[in-house]
């Protein structure tokens, strides 16, 4: 095995105009700029995309998933802040 | 199937399980996607890690057939096409092998086990291309039996498995539909090209039943593979599903399957047929097909030939970040 392997980049991709970047993979390249246009082989093959963002893997710090209930339960106790929470009268109109 | 024989890990009873092994099983049985993080006993990870590794080993090594033919393609147009699917292989090869990462093993140490021998790929890519016919016989056959076992493989447990193979299945289609294209053409055409296409199917049948592994009543490890939902189907189910979709294909094209046994079996609703030699199957996984050692060789040469080009890009990315780094 080559010590020299390249890092790891994780891959976003930006679907059509007006949409977020969202992850779709991984790969190795050794360097950003090759990051990108390894991507662009890999990730775009059939015009998946209109932009492309590579981060080094090892810059992106995850939530441990044993972290799940301390973070996220607290927001299903407050539904109110759903709008259907509130029953509006349907003589006010569209709210 | 592009992992055939993959040893499956830790078969237990429930009672013999620990409580954060039951409480596992619970979330696949649930139909939970497991995450890369996430608690997973040894055995389950140690499996994956085969049957991703020697899918993804298939997909590089299944370029190598078909790349035979890029150079002699019959037209132009033909040739791009055959360019595109091989670079789709070699993309599937990628997805499989970052989602293998996440269970934590390097994609250079997946390709070590590959190139040592420790770890196989799909026995197909073992038999060789002879002819233009056989590059429609691969798409069709082939990749119609890499189908079959990819797309339940969508609802596999482990997330970045599953999310690999929805990628794959999308692009798969394409490859299938190429292959028939071609058969379609060869069996239309001259008789001399449709003796072609039947000869392909002739030395590609039984190899392409082979690619669901062995039979089920030899297939020690699939009780756990499916237990833990890395494994959907069973090799016969598959194999058989296969063989019903793939006669009326034969048929539309005039060609012949090469089975006397094949009839069909009302009461079964599908096909019988005859099962392939599983002594040829058990060899060419051995090592003894006819084109193991120049598949292998030619993995090996390209990875050993490619080192100076990795090592060079890899001190350029180097320079550049320390010039970068004393300028700031």
């Amino acid at each position: 095995m080559s010590k020299n392997e390249w890092p790891l980049w994780e891959i976003f991709i930006r679907g059509q105009h007006g949409l977020n970047h969202r992850h779709v993979g991984s790969l190795h390249a050794p360097d950003a700029e090759m990051a990108i246009r390894n991507a662009r082989d890999v990730y775009t093959r059939r015009n998946e995309g209109v932009s492309i963002w590579v981060v080094p893997s090892n810059a992106i710090t995850a939530s441990s998933p044993s972290e799940k209930g301390p973070l996220f339960e607290p927001a299903n106790s407050k539904v109110y802040r759903h709008p259907t929470f509130f029953d509006i009268p349907d003589v006010v109109g569209h709210m | 199937m592009y992992a055939q024989l993959v040893k499956s890990e830790g078969s237990k009873t429930r009672d013999e399980m620990t409580p954060e092994e039951i409480a596992f099983q619970e979330r696949i049985d649930r139909g939970e996607r497991i995450e890369p993080k996430e608690w997973m006993p040894e055995g389950y990870r140690k499996t994956l890690i085969r049957q991703m590794g020697q899918h993804a080993h298939s997909e590089i090594v299944g370029q190598l057939p078909e790349g035979n033919w890029i150079t002699r393609a019959p037209t132009l147009e033909r040739k791009a096409i055959l360019l595109a699917k091989v670079q789709d292989e070699a993309g599937h090869g990628l997805y499989l092998y970052s989602a293998a990462e996440t269970l934590g093993i390097s994609r250079d140490e997946l390709l070590e086990q590959l190139h040592s021998g420790k770890m196989k790929y799909s026995s197909i890519f073992n038999y060789p291309t002879l002819t233009w016919a056989d590059i429609g016989a691969v798409g069709w056959l082939v990749d119609g039996a890499a189908i079959m076992n990819q797309v339940p493989l969508q609802r596999t447990s482990y997330g970045p498995y599953a999310r690999a193979m929805v990628r794959i299945c999308k692009e798969e289609s394409f490859h299938q539909r190429q292959g028939y294209d071609i058969m379609m053409k060869m069996a239309a055409g001259t008789p001399e090209q449709k003796a072609m296409a039947q000869d392909a199917l002739n030395r590609f049948w039984y190899p392409s039943l082979m690619m669901f592994g062995p039979s089920d009543k030899d297939s020690v490890h699939s009780a756990q593979s499916m237990a833990w939902k890395i494994k959907i189907n069973t090799n016969d189910e598959l194999r058989q599903k296969f063989v019903d979709q793939t006669v009326p294909q034969a048929e539309y094209l005039g060609l012949t399957i090469p089975d006397p046994n094949l009839k069909w079996n009302e009461e079964k609703g599908g096909h019988d047929f005859s099962e392939p030699d599983w002594s040829e199957f058990f060899a060419v996984i051995a090592g003894n097909g006819p084109c193991n050692e120049e598949r292998l060789g030619a993995r090996v040469k390209a990875w050993d030939d490619g080192a100076w080009f990795r090592d060079g890009l890899m001190a350029h990315a180097e320079k550049a970040a320390s010039r970068r780094h004393a300028a700031e």
